[in-house]
């Protein structure tokens, strides 16, 4: 057992510093909201372009995708889905990885996994809008 | 003072835990609390069909006709299926948590409603959400 060793010079607030709550937690919890709340208008605006996309031919896919409005939309979606499922994945790999190594892996992994999915929808919908 | 005790002697005696999710009884608030974490980390996975089909369409009608290939055979529909359930199970569980966060449905009875809401719900609004879809396509096809 680890007691208190009593030739320990140092303060038990020196031994726990840096040990406990990152205090970044409610800011955490304040974007999930604000994100699940935009997510629930976006969600059903995503699936009323879908729909209407369904069976169209190439051409008429590039055309509307890139028309300001529906590309503006599937941008908001796309980032807005992105920070919304990073702040999530980030909560479950800290609630199941206890293992350091695998646990700060996990993190970056989920980091660039995100960035790179939400890049490249993004400069998706940028090249049909400005059909280079 | 147990544990001075016990360092005296040696030996390390174990700290109480508290109990993990398998000493309950399943519940259907429980298990839809479970399945909005799993629903959540397949759409995870699933904005990679939404970038899939976007970068197709970018990419030019080849890769389009690939993207369309793909989702028009059964395994292609059948992944679809699951992502529009996904999407609409989770999109409930979110609708339910931010009625929570007001302050609203922590009665027992409440919470078993909003739960049953949530299911039937999202199986609701996937068929729905497909019948259009085949509408909209003309058809079966």
């Amino acid at each position: 057992m680890s007691g208190p060793r009593h030739n320990d010079m140092r303060t038990p607030m020196r031994r726990v510093r840096g040990l406990g709550a990152a205090h970044s937690g409610t800011a955490d919890f304040w974007h999930m909201r604000v994100t699940s709340a935009a997510g629930v208008l976006l969600t059903i605006a995503l699936v009323v372009i879908v729909i209407s996309l369904l069976g169209r031919s190439h051409a008429a896919v590039v055309q509307i995708l890139g028309s300001p409005i529906v590309a503006v939309i599937m941008l908001l979606f796309i980032v807005n889905s992105i920070y919304h499922m990073w702040i999530g994945m980030q909560e479950i790999i800290l609630d199941y990885v206890h293992e350091d190594k695998l646990k700060f892996l996990s993190l970056m992994a989920n980091t660039f996994f995100c960035f790179a999915v939400g890049l490249a929808s993004c400069f998706a919908i940028l090249k049909l809008s400005f059909g280079v | 003072m147990a544990e001075l005790e016990a360092g005296a002697t040696g030996a390390r005696r174990p700290r109480p835990i508290s109990p993990h999710l398998q000493i309950y009884r399943p519940m259907l608030t429980m298990t839809m609390s479970i399945v909005h974490r799993i629903t959540g980390a397949g759409l995870y996975f699933g904005m990679l069909l939404l970038a899939w089909w976007l970068i197709a369409a970018a990419a030019g009608p080849n890769a389009y006709a690939n993207f369309e290939w793909f989702m028009g055979s059964l395994i292609g529909r059948l992944v679809l299926l699951g992502f529009t359930w996904a999407l609409m199970h989770h999109l409930l569980g979110g609708i339910r948590h931010l009625v929570w966060d007001l302050g609203y449905g922590f009665q027992p009875a409440e919470r078993e409603m909003l739960a049953v809401a949530t299911i039937v719900g999202s199986i609701a609004l996937t068929l729905l959400v497909w019948v259009i879809g085949y509408f909209a396509m003309g058809g079966l096809r």
